[in-house]
């Protein structure tokens, strides 16, 4: 019942050999569009990310909230900062916010920083949908170029505690 | 049927060493002792399914915003439970009674040691317990991926390493119980298409339960205090390297099931016994890669890194696998044509036994599988598509169909085989049972689709609230959202209805206490039988070929319109 033939060992009839052949083309397709988008495409993961120790990294935070303050939130009295286009600005993660809120203007590049101080987040700004994975210990740095105006949410897609889904924050594009 | 020590030979082999059977339907020879094993390893793996079903019904009530069922800690607790249970439990504990069923039944050979399986079914027995003792007390609101530095209790490390270890030794046993086979000249020539598969399952299992334990071990020490740092970035790899490939595990077990049930239900054989194995050796090399696809978007990895890995060096397992999506319809359309239904393109297909329970089983299975889940995981899996996708309800739309609509599946089409087969019993309710296939396989194309369509619209994963109803800063979301949701809640209600009917089937054939007689049992429903054509050619797959060509268009659909809706978004880099 389940025993092979003698011999298998035979070579690929026609149809066979014609698919294999599609499909190992499709394959090679699926791996060329990578690095053809990474040439080509707006939309590519950042490669600048560099390690950082959650104290230091509260410490620039600050310190850069401090520089560029423009007003504070009403319902959460979180500071609303409007970094320089071109220059850098940084976001922070931890259990149950998203610190501070920022304000960027349309069409300019930011070198937007995202790290934790607690435990892993996910950074997923909404509605524009986009997603990256966010590591205590470790910093990303995203040259993002909004290309919408509107209020924008940051909701954290990566569980981090009870109050998980209590944990959004906010980008104002103007 | 128990002849201790009798000097019995079968097809010139002498069996008289070990306790056995002869199967009634397949003249196999069937060890006692192994036979044990493979019940309490399957009547396990059920319970977990069980218990992970009713998880399931309510976390998905929940996601289900118009019911919104449990609170935020009963539904983040029961998402642990039901990721461990299934993902885990339910899958490793079916692998194992399949492991040893193919090491032993398939090959005519004995259980060498029963007491190490034994001792290996009570690690995992232990390990399942205390994994899930520790999450339904509160002890690990960590989900199934427990990322450090969000900390358990020890107990559920301990539960996951224990489980692991007894896994592995029965992964060991099967590969004992094969080279013992063999030398005592148990079987002769090549092993059989079906066992080969699950060596190639079982090399897979080596490394994802020993990467399971690397980053398990030093998780322990952590949660003990004994070790005070442990790197995010690192514990991510090493879990996806057991996370990612145990789930290849079952692609593989699965693809095994898909040309057993093939074989038993129509007669099919894979045209190209070759063909076949060498798609098995290609998942063997480069499927692991696949853990990649977890860190696409994390900070670390380089692009080289990311696209070397997530593309599995050249998507050479995707290859495999478009392989056996070949392989396997080719072998059911030429053992059609030959049985005479030859008619057009796909008289094979229309006249295909759709009744019986095993053969809607791999046809609904092949279909999620490769049309839904494949798919899709093919493109969440693409570097920077993964930017869309990573954490929303794309990635459990993808796998619920490649694990449930998929594994799944198959494995209930198979278990049905098996009731006469190693219970003895007679399947009852089989009308029934294939009912159950085709809405299983309903409910879980509407659970699967629907969280595609929510993830699409940016819709987190294991969220409690959708709609930040209690959050300090309010966002709006899309209202094609809730029918995304809805479609996934009740999708899920019909897939756990479905799953209750077989549990029922499965508990009144086996409780039933009449043992079928040696020669009484029929696997199959005898098909029609037409007049055969006298022909010496040997038929050609040309229906499944076509068939397969219309996938890959539709696969390419969907995969370049993602990169459509990528370029429309912000410009990152």
């Amino acid at each position: 019942m389940w025993k092979p033939e003698n011999n298998w060992w035979k070579p690929l009839d026609p149809i066979e050999k014609r698919w294999v052949t599609i499909a190992f083309i499709w394959c090679l397709f699926l791996t060329a569009m990578m690095p053809i988008w990474l040439v080509m495409g707006k939309q590519n993961v950042p490669a600048k990310t560099y390690k950082i120790l959650p104290a230091d990294y509260m410490k620039v935070v600050d310190k850069f909230v401090e520089q560029y303050t423009v007003g504070t939130d009403e319902t959460t009295g979180i500071p609303i900062v409007e970094p320089p286009p071109g220059g850098n600005a940084f976001i922070l993660a931890r259990q149950f916010r998203w610190y501070p809120i920022l304000k960027l203007k349309e069409g300019e590049t930011y070198k937007i920083h995202i790290s934790s101080i607690d435990v892993q987040h996910g950074f997923s700004l909404q509605p524009t949908n986009l997603n990256l994975q966010v590591l205590p210990g470790y910093g990303y740095v995203a040259e993002i170029v909004p290309t919408q105006k509107g209020d924008f949410t940051i909701v954290c897609n990566e569980f981090c505690g009870l109050a998980h889904h209590l944990m959004v924050g906010k980008i104002i594009v103007e | 049927m128990n002849e201790k020590n009798a000097a019995v030979t079968w097809e010139g082999i002498e069996a008289k060493e070990f306790d056995y059977r002869v199967c009634p339907a397949t003249g196999l020879l069937v060890d006692t002792k192994a036979e044990k094993l493979v019940i309490a390893n399957a009547v396990a793996a059920v319970i977990c399914l069980t218990l992970g079903g009713i998880f399931a019904l309510l976390i998905s009530l929940t996601r289900w915003q118009t019911i919104h069922l449990l609170d935020a800690t009963w539904y983040y607790r029961l998402t642990t439970a039901h990721g461990v249970d299934m993902l885990v439990a339910w899958i490793v504990f079916f692998e194992i009674a399949a492991l040893y069923f193919g090491s032993t039944a398939l090959l005519n050979a004995r259980m060498v040691s029963p007491k190490t399986a034994w001792l290996a079914f009570v690690l995992m027995v232990i390990g399942g317990g205390l994994a899930n003792f520790a999450i339904l007390t509160g002890k690990a609101d960590v989900m199934f991926t427990a990322y450090v530095p969000l900390k358990a209790s020890p107990i559920f490390y301990v539960g996951v390493i224990l489980f692991a270890v007894g896994a592995l030794i029965g992964v060991g046993l099967f590969f004992v119980n094969v080279f013992v086979a063999k030398a005592e000249g148990r079987y002769t020539g090549s092993l059989p298409l079906v066992v080969y598969g699950l060596v190639a399952a079982a090399i897979i299992a080596v490394y994802t339960l020993l990467s399971g334990a690397l980053a398990f071990v030093p998780a322990l020490f952590w949660s003990l205090g004994l070790l005070k740092q442990y790197d995010p970035a690192f514990y991510r790899n090493l879990f996806w390297s057991f996370g990612h490939p145990a789930q290849q595990i079952n692609l593989c077990a699965m693809v095994v099931v898909w040309y057993m049930l093939s074989h038993i239900t129509t007669g099919g054989k894979t045209p190209n016994e070759k063909l076949s194995r060498f798609a098995f050796i290609l998942y063997v090399l480069f499927i692991n890669l696949g853990s990649a696809h977890h860190l696409l978007v994390d900070p670390g990895p380089s692009f080289p890194w990311k696209v070397f890995n997530t593309s599995y060096a050249m998507y050479l397992a995707v290859l495999a696998s478009m392989i056996h999506a070949y392989s396997i319809p080719a072998g059911v359309e030429i053992a059609q044509r030959k049985k005479g239904f030859t008619k057009g393109l796909f008289g094979w297909l229309k006249n295909a036994p759709w009744k019986e329970p095993g053969f809607a089983s791999l046809a609904v299975s092949i279909v999620i599988f490769g049309w839904i889940g494949g798919v899709t995981g093919v493109t969440i899996g693409t570097e920077q598509i993964n930017m869309l996708a990573h954490n929303t309800l794309r990635v459990p739309g993808h796998f619920h169909a490649t694990v449930v609509g998929g594994t799944t599946l198959a494995f209930m089409g198979l278990t049905y085989y098996l009731i006469p087969l190693v219970f003895r019993k007679e399947l009852r309710m089989k009308k029934l049972a294939t009912l159950q296939v085709y809405s299983f396989g309903a409910g879980m194309t509407l659970v699967s689709i629907g969280m595609i369509i929510a993830g699409l619209q940016g819709v987190s994963r294991r969220h409690f609230d959708i709609t930040f109803a209690n959050a300090a800063i309010q966002g709006g979301i899309p209202q094609g959202v809730h029918i995304g949701l809805a479609l996934l809640g009740i999708g899920a209600i019909i897939a756990i209805l479905a799953g209750t009917l077989f549990v029922t089937i499965v508990l009144v054939s086996i409780l039933n206490p009449k043992k079928v007689s040696p020669t009484s049992v029929t696997l199959v429903i005898p098909q029609e039988s037409v007049n055969v054509p006298e022909t010496k050619k040997e038929p050609s797959a040309k229906g499944t070929f076509v068939l397969v060509l219309i996938f890959l268009m539709f696969f390419a659909t969907y995969y370049l319109s993602n990169w459509w809706l990528l370029g429309r978004t912000w410009f990152i880099r």
